[in-house]
């Protein structure tokens, strides 16, 4: 069975020259409201290789779900309006047919959500949601169907699995639900799995048994996963490549390591230092980022984050600076690269906050 | 189940004593309702009223009078009317039953079947304006006052059109048994059907558009989506299906106080012999026997209704099989 | 006082609060009971910050709720500033109520959208009399309200808003204030910083830190998030189904953890360090409240567990010098 897995075209679109699972361009999302257009996402672009797991990072508002979501096409606002190219495998997800689209959803292209409690209708068993899905993509019997789904959850770690199959969203704890949650969204091997905070509603411990499950499954299920979320931590210890959003626009992205160790735009090492260290010395105060990101509408000319920035000059204010490589294969929007003072590199440990160029 | 079932049984008798006992009460103590007066007549002499008194147990107590009521009603059966002398309670009301079930399951069939497909064509369709539509004609239904919209459908179809083709097989006002001749039953029924039906039909429909939009915003919605089903069925199969859990408790209410009697209006226009009917003439001559048993089978009606619901609400809902 | 003899505990002071054998349960359907709390001993010091920790249904939130009486408790003591207030009514409990506040993890629904900020500030301040037991004219009103602009670092044009025209971490420095109006001694603080951005986040912690030296209060800090609680603890208690499992001085219990839970618990936090060591996660859920494991609460979960956790629960007993654990196998601390 584990063979079966590499659909015919999957297994082309590995021979076709390399070239990146998941191309984006440009991505632009914004939703009309009181007669003029709010910019949600912006210009946001990023490869995502086969077998890579990326992390798209941000504060709430950054957008960070949005362009999930509209390249998802589960964007159903009225008069929402996505432009800029999304090429995935080749085929372009913009303007993508909703048939097209919803052949490749769940099939192709798989999501899990934040909440597994709501993510699941209620009224029916977990082992009926998945054989939906499986069936919804496949022409195979019931009994089949049921067999791959208690397969799967077995994967996924979840103890009893013809048991559990048979049990109601609510009968099951939060862990439990994820991992059905990731079992439903694997059912059709998807190449690609979009992971919207996955871990955000679960405890600690259980957080780190579902990580665990994500970074196995790039070995196990050849997929390559977006992961969204707020979470740097969560970001170090599962991704490969991070994307950094602020408000709506790619602030930072690179290689996960040397983005940590090296952040290029100042909002990164801000946010770095500000997470509150559990090892090494306690800091008498947290160093902090003064206010809070601008509203979609209020969103300056320039850099988004000048208003913030402590390095803010008037170079940063008459259009939003374009990203400029900062380090192999990482590029930051900032001017100060340009100006021949980047920011320094991170101490290997959080705990010593960063002072940043005088 | 055996303790929910006995608890489900008191609560019964616990709400059919506080009814009862509140009807009786504002009988009694109605004033100008001393019922002494209303049998013996106008202008009776002292010793008639006297009489009276004695026979229908006025000049007892009122635990007594009531405990006495309560027995006629229930182990003899044997309540008279206060109104029509010698005219049993029990038996009416049983004659009565039969014609207000027919009406009220006619109407509800017709009401949920096209409450759904309207308020699931409305939400399907949002902001259309098949939407707009659908939803200003179930205004129009429910601002239509069931008793007027009854006149004119009479109107219509028993004198000014009567005579042509369209509304020539309509016949007369009023009931004929199913036993009697199943055609003629559905022929007598099937215009009260749908003049009762059509506010419940505005209702309906509204509610469900308005739930089934709620429910789209819904993460399982969401993920349904995200699974690549159909449109169709993600409404259906997940929308809907949700939706079902909240429109069987209005259902259940709705049902069970028309049953009881709550079709009151659309019986009188018909003149259809249902319960509805007798208690508006019990109502009239202020008989309280009748009133006192249309009440309680109203009230039974109710109470069962519930539990009927709550009993489709574990099947609708599994979390209600944990919760309890 | 300033920052750091506030953040030290006073051995012999006399507790500001103390709970004694505390337990909430809530009776469920078929005759089951729910042990939110179960069995909670501890004291809060006067001037120190205790952290509340633990995952979700390890009660910590109830424990926070019934050490300010909001709720009923089903046995045990409380005692605040040496006076039992277990059964005190609801009358006897709102001069108490002046000296003990709450601030809750969802800025928005503690705020009523219709009224202006000021007004909710001034709600408190106009119920209660002063220290004297006069009602407060409008003039100290309004240089209260300001002060506590001040305080929080807001604008005091900030009074004649609604709370929606603020963002999260505004309308929490606005609960904030609330809470500091009438001068409490104790603040018991739920999740306050839980549902905000990261950057938020530490401008409001920083923002608990400073008052508390400021103010010489006293907090317990009820969260789930590992760093957050050390950040502003002197003393953290890490709670597991009901019951305090360690207790002890902050760094003492989160880089010396005698308990195997607290060990995997700060274990399986993600530091934001790329390639650093990965921890083994716990196996399993935690058990549901309601079934709880017999002898020590943990053992379904516990990488040691031995035959005797099985039947035996294991009582809080000291360790090191201030830092107490409830376990037969205690690690050794080197962690």
């Amino acid at each position: 069975m584990p063979g079966s897995r590499m659909s015919p075209d999957a297994m082309s679109g590995n021979g076709s020259a390399r070239a990146p699972l998941l191309e984006v361009r440009d991505l632009c999302v914004s939703f009309p409201s009181a007669g003029r257009m709010i910019p949600i996402v912006e210009h946001v672009s990023f490869t995502l290789e086969e077998r890579e797991i990326l992390g798209l990072v941000g504060e709430s508002g950054s957008g960070k779900s949005v362009t999930a979501m509209a390249l998802m096409g589960l964007i159903d606002r009225p008069g929402v309006r996505i432009t800029g190219s999304a090429l995935f495998r080749g085929q372009e997800l913009v303007g993508l047919a909703p048939r097209e689209l919803r052949r490749l959803r769940g099939g192709q292209i798989a999501m899990i959500f934040q909440d597994p409690m709501t993510a699941f209708t209620p009224v029916y068993t977990i082992g009926w949601q998945i054989d939906e899905q499986i069936r919804a993509h496949e022409r195979i019997s019931r009994r089949q169907a049921r067999a791959r789904t208690v397969r799967l959850l077995g994967e996924m770690g979840v103890p009893d699995p013809v048991r559990t199959a048979g049990c109601y969203p609510h009968q099951l704890s939060g862990g439990l639900r994820q991992r059905a949650m990731i079992a439903m969204a694997l059912s059709c091997n998807p190449v690609l799995l979009i992971a919207d905070e996955p871990t955000t509603a679960l405890d600690v411990t259980v957080q780190a048994q579902i990580l665990e499950l994500v970074r196995a499954l790039r070995g196990r299920h050849g997929s390559s996963v977006l992961l969204i979320t707020h979470d740097m931590g969560v970001v170090a210890e599962t991704c490969d490549s991070t994307l950094v959003l602020y408000s709506g626009r790619v602030a930072e992205t690179g290689p996960t390591g040397a983005l940590f160790a090296r952040p290029g735009h100042p909002y990164t090492a801000a946010l770095l230092d500000s997470i509150p260290p559990l090892d090494g010395p306690r800091p008498e105060r947290l160093p902090t980022i003064a206010g809070v990101p601008p509203a979609p509408l209020e969103r300056p000319v320039g850099c988004a984050f000048g208003p913030r920035c402590r390095y803010v000059h008037e170079r940063c204010r008459p259009a939003p600076p374009p990203l400029v490589p900062v380090g192999p294969g990482q590029a930051a929007a900032c001017v100060l690269p340009t100006e021949g003072r980047p920011l320094p590199p991170r101490c290997p440990s959080p705990s010593t906050p960063q002072q940043g160029p005088a | 189940m055996m303790g929910a079932l006995l608890r489900r049984l008191g609560q019964t008798v616990f709400v059919l004593f506080g009814i009862s006992a509140l009807v009786f009460m504002v009988f009694f103590a109605t004033p100008g309702a001393d019922p002494t007066a209303r049998i013996a007549g106008r202008n009776a002499s002292a010793q008639v009223m006297e009489k009276v008194r004695r026979e229908y147990g006025f000049d007892r107590s009122l635990p007594v009078q009531y405990a006495t009521m309560m027995k006629k009603l229930f182990i003899t059966r044997d309540l008279a009317s206060y109104v029509d002398r010698g005219e049993l309670v029990v038996p009416e009301i049983a004659r009565a039953a039969p014609v207000t079930a027919s009406l009220v399951c006619g109407a509800a069939v017709i009401w949920v079947v096209a409450s759904i497909i309207m308020g699931t064509l409305a939400a399907a369709m949002k902001d259309t304006w098949v939407d707009r539509g659908l939803m200003m004609l179930g205004l129009v239904g429910i601002s239509m006052p069931v008793f007027w919209l009854g006149q004119v459908t009479n109107l219509v179809t028993q004198s000014r059109y009567h005579d042509t083709w369209l509304f020539s097989w309509v016949p007369g006002l009023g009931y004929v048994p199913f036993g009697e001749s199943p055609l003629g039953w559905f022929r007598a029924l099937v215009i009260p059907w749908i003049v009762l039906a059509v506010m419940f039909i505005g209702i309906y429909s509204r509610v469900l558009r308005a739930d089934l939009v709620a429910l789209s915003g819904e993460d399982f919605m969401r993920t349904a989506r995200a699974k690549g089903l159909s449109p169709v069925r993600i409404l259906l199969w997940h929308g809907v299906r949700m939706s079902m859990i909240t429109f069987v408790s209005l259902f259940g209410l709705d049902f069970a106080q028309l049953v009881g009697g709550g079709a009151l209006l659309t019986e009188v226009v018909f003149g259809l012999p249902g319960v509805g009917h007798l208690t508006y003439q019990a109502l009239n001559n202020l008989d309280l026997p009748v009133i006192m048993a249309c009440v309680m089978y109203s009230a039974v009606f109710v109470v069962i209704a519930n539990a009927v619901v709550d009993v489709i609400h574990v099947f609708l809902d599994p979390r209600m099989r944990d919760a309890r | 006082m300033n920052a750091d003899s506030s953040r030290m505990t006073q051995g012999t002071a006399v507790p500001l609060m103390e709970v004694r054998d505390l337990r909430k349960a809530y009776r469920l359907s078929r005759g089951q009971m729910l042990r939110a709390v179960d069995g909670v001993s501890l004291s809060v010091m006067p001037g120190e910050v205790l952290g509340l920790v633990g995952e979700s249904g390890c009660g910590k939130s109830t424990l926070g709720r019934c050490l300010l009486r909001l709720m009923d408790v089903s046995s045990g003591r409380i005692l605040f500033e040496g006076r039992d207030i277990t059964s005190l009514n609801e009358r006897a409990m709102r001069p108490l109520r002046q000296r003990m506040q709450m601030v809750f993890q969802d800025s928005y629904a503690s705020l009523n959208p219709r009224r202006r900020i000021g007004d909710l500030l001034a709600e408190p301040l106009r119920v209660h009399p002063d220290a004297d037991g006069h009602r407060r004219s409008a003039a100290t009103i309004t240089a209260r309200l300001h002060e506590l602009m001040e305080l929080v670092s807001l604008p005091r044009a900030a009074l004649e808003r609604y709370a929606h025209e603020f963002s999260g971490g505004q309308r929490q420095r606005i609960n904030i204030a609330r809470a500091l109006a009438l001068s409490p001694r104790l603040v018991v603080a739920d999740e306050p910083v839980s549902a905000l951005d990261v950057s938020v986040q530490a401008q409001i912690v920083n923002l608990f830190v400073d008052l508390q030296a400021r103010l010489g209060l006293t907090y317990v800090f009820v969260a789930h998030d590992l760093a957050v609680v050390r950040q502003i603890s002197t003393r953290v208690a890490v709670m597991y189904l009901g019951a305090v499992v360690e207790l002890g001085e902050t760094d003492s219990v989160l880089h010396h953890p005698a308990h195997p839970y607290t060990a995997a618990l700060t274990a399986a936090v993600p530091r934001p360090i790329v390639g650093g060591m990965r921890a083994i996660p716990l196996r399993g859920d935690i058990p549901s409240p309601v079934a709880r494991p017999s002898g020590c609460r943990f053992h379904t979960r516990c990488p040691y567990a031995q035959d005797r956790c099985r039947v035996d629960e294991p009582v809080l007993r000291p360790v090191r010098q201030g830092h107490e654990v409830a376990c037969h196998f205690p690690l050794d601390g080197s962690a």
